[in-house]
């Protein structure tokens, strides 16, 4: 705010000027017009600043608002005016929410089958890009080009025959069905691949060879280390990915003791749509940890997310 | 793992790394040395078979037929098509389900471009302006269609109470049928803008300072330099948060599924696609039909997708993919 003061005062002595003793002073004339140019500039960037502000409290707005009312009882959310700071009600919240729903168990599936999916991912998607960035072997091109054609192929068109193959291998119901069919993907194996023929050199790969070691030894030693980075990003996008799936999870976890946060919180939502404060209380237990994880890893996950549609 | 790693050397000699062309053995000799690769490789076309194309391939299969998942599965021929193109509720989430895309996608798009193009300007706390507009794209959409159902809610939301203070008609977010339009359209608003701005302010950074420089000295005014420079260096990339736009549109199910149900709402103003498709198979069991619905969107969505490629695609004067030199 100060900036936008002196900004108003400064443009304001510029055209007064001439005014001033040393008006016909020409190296004078030029520092206020520098000054009136640099005061422009300044009131740019606080206009910049100020519409991105607008922006950032529109994003930020209703993980604040979920929050405030976890902590508040459902007639003071539906209240009117509507209150809009911090209540006292969240120990209440959480109690009723335990004493409800197993939001624990629901936790602590959510955490095997997110992390569980984050390294079966990593471990795969990075063999495979390894093999296909520095290797050649016969059928590799097509065998790439199959596979970056699975991408066409939307989820939604498997939902049925996938839910009736659950039910004759009798995965229904369990967590493995959130995890198998998930453990190696096309995303991750592309974007390994990119990474991994751009930043291993081949000599590397290539005097490994000559030492005689083998393909896994080489993976291991030189592919896993180059690949890091990509792989910090595969690892923390399955495992935010993985945590917030819902329409599978859903059809395939039918048992209503074992469920993912997502399925136990729409579960929470439909049938105790009269204490809102608990459920908002079972929202926030859902939102809070992904948002730790993203923001831990938010530079590098925002970056390779850009990166990714550029070159893609 | 170090168990399977000691090839012999005759292997490393015959097949060297992908730096030195190709001489390696052809036939099943030449495929067998490289056994390590394939083994790699297989996970991924293993469960892409079985969980994947298997189900593919069974739920055209499936299309075809009608069944509840228990008893008989009997063959209907086309009747599950036919009845779905006479199907006003299959129109209507079609139609649903393209209105929320535009309402969406337009506003969505157009906000990323101008978030992209403040944050371009040299400014401090950018990498906070990031993570702040990144993060409504990494939450629970459950979680929070469950706020945005109370934000939005007819008697005591916060936009009504809002509205009511400014002493305006309050609005039936979620029970008139542009209410519930306008509501998960802002959802999916809130939800992506973000994410389409960083993609975009990624773009707007690889574009080269010098195609700039020559412009101003041209004399080009800024709009100038936006409609002539930016835009079309800009324009793959936008043609992908298009593209992307579009398949996620389509696919739209978890925001109306948790704000108003399997239902879709008051007079089904908020079926989508997916959720018609959801609640036919998984709450009606009518396998068959679900399958055709599957099918229907998957023709719906190329269409689509084509026609936008063509739209945007048309004049590819910007060079793509120039980094692209991998050796293999």
């Amino acid at each position: 705010m100060t900036t936008a003061d002196s900004t108003r005062t400064s443009e304001r002595t510029a055209p007064g000027g001439p005014a001033e003793p040393r008006a016909n002073d020409r190296p004078g004339l030029r520092t206020s017009g520098d000054r009136a140019a640099i005061a422009r500039a300044r009131l740019e960037k606080v206009i910049t600043h100020l519409l991105i502000l607008v922006g950032v409290v529109l994003s930020v707005f209703p993980f604040y608002w979920l929050a405030v009312m976890s902590t508040s009882t459902t007639a003071q959310i539906f209240g009117y005016p509507p209150r809009l700071t911090f209540g006292t009600s969240f120990a209440e919240n959480l109690r009723n929410l335990f004493s409800s729903v197993d939001i624990l168990s629901a936790l602590v599936n959510t955490i095997i089958v997110s992390a569980l999916c984050a390294v079966l991912v990593m471990f795969f998607d990075s063999l495979a890009a390894f093999a296909f960035a520095k290797y050649d072997f016969p059928g590799k091109n097509a065998l790439f080009v199959l596979m970056i054609a699975t991408f066409l192929i939307p989820g939604s068109l498997s939902l049925v025959p996938s839910f009736i193959l659950m039910s004759k291998i009798g995965w229904v119901g369990t967590l493995q069905a959130l995890i198998v069919p998930g453990a190696a993907n096309a995303f991750g194996i592309f974007l390994l691949r990119q990474m991994a023929s751009s930043s291993i050199p081949d000599e590397l790969v290539e005097s490994a060879r000559i030492d005689g070691a083998g393909f896994f030894t080489i993976y291991r030693r030189i592919g896993v280390p180059m690949m890091r980075g990509g792989l910090a990003f595969l690892g923390i996008f399955t495992f935010i990915t993985a945590w917030n799936d819902y329409v599978w999870p859903l059809i395939v976890l039918v048992d209503p003791n074992r469920q993912t946060l997502q399925t136990a919180l729409q579960n929470l939502n439909s049938l105790y749509l009269t204490d809102y404060g608990m459920v908002m209380a079972g929202a926030l237990v859902s939102v809070l940890p992904l948002i730790g994880v993203f923001i831990i890893g938010s530079r590098h996950f925002i970056a390779n997310i850009a990166a990714g549609a550029i070159k893609g | 793992m170090s168990v399977m790693t000691t090839p012999p050397p005759v292997d490393a000699a015959r097949a060297p790394a992908a730096a030195v062309p190709r001489t390696r053995a052809r036939g099943w000799r030449g495929v067998l040395s490289h056994w390590p690769q394939y083994v790699a490789i297989a996970p991924f076309y293993v469960l892409f078979l079985v969980f994947g194309l298997f189900p593919i391939v069974f739920s055209i299969v499936l299309s075809f037929t009608d069944w509840d998942g228990m008893g008989e599965i009997r063959f209907a021929g086309l009747s599950q098509y036919i009845y779905l193109v006479q199907d006003s509720r299959f129109w209507n989430a079609v139609a649903n389900t393209f209105i929320i895309w535009f309402l969406s996608t337009v506003p969505m798009l157009f906000l990323a471009l101008v978030i992209a193009f403040l944050l371009h300007q040299n400014i401090r706390f950018r990498g906070f302006y990031r993570v702040a507009f990144f993060l409504p794209n990494v939450t629970s959409m459950v979680a929070m269609a469950i706020v945005f159902g109370s934000v939005f809610s007819d008697s005591f939301g916060l936009v009504n109470s809002a509205l009511t203070a400014l002493h305006v008609d309050s609005v039936p977010w979620l029970s008139s049928s542009l209410g519930i339009k306008v509501t998960i359209a802002v959802m999916v608003i809130w939800r992506f803008t973000g994410y389409n701005a960083i993609i975009y302010l990624a773009g707007l950074q690889s574009i080269p300072t010098d195609l700039y420089d020559a412009a101003k000295t041209d004399g080009a005014s800024t709009w100038q330099i936006f409609t002539r420079v930016t835009i079309p260096m800009l324009r793959p990339i936008i043609l992908f948060t298009v593209i992307t736009s579009t398949v996620g549109g389509l696919s739209l199910f978890t925001e109306p599924q948790v704000l108003l149900g399997d239902a879709g709402g008051n007079g089904e103003a908020g079926m989508t696609i997916v959720l018609y498709q959801y609640n036919q198979a998984f709450t009606q069991f009518d396998f068959g039909y679900g399958s055709a619905i599957a099918w229907a969107l998957f023709v719906l969505a190329s269409v689509f997708a084509i026609i936008n490629w063509r739209l945007l695609s048309e004049r590819r004067d910007a060079p793509r993919r120039t980094g692209r030199k991998a050796r293999s």
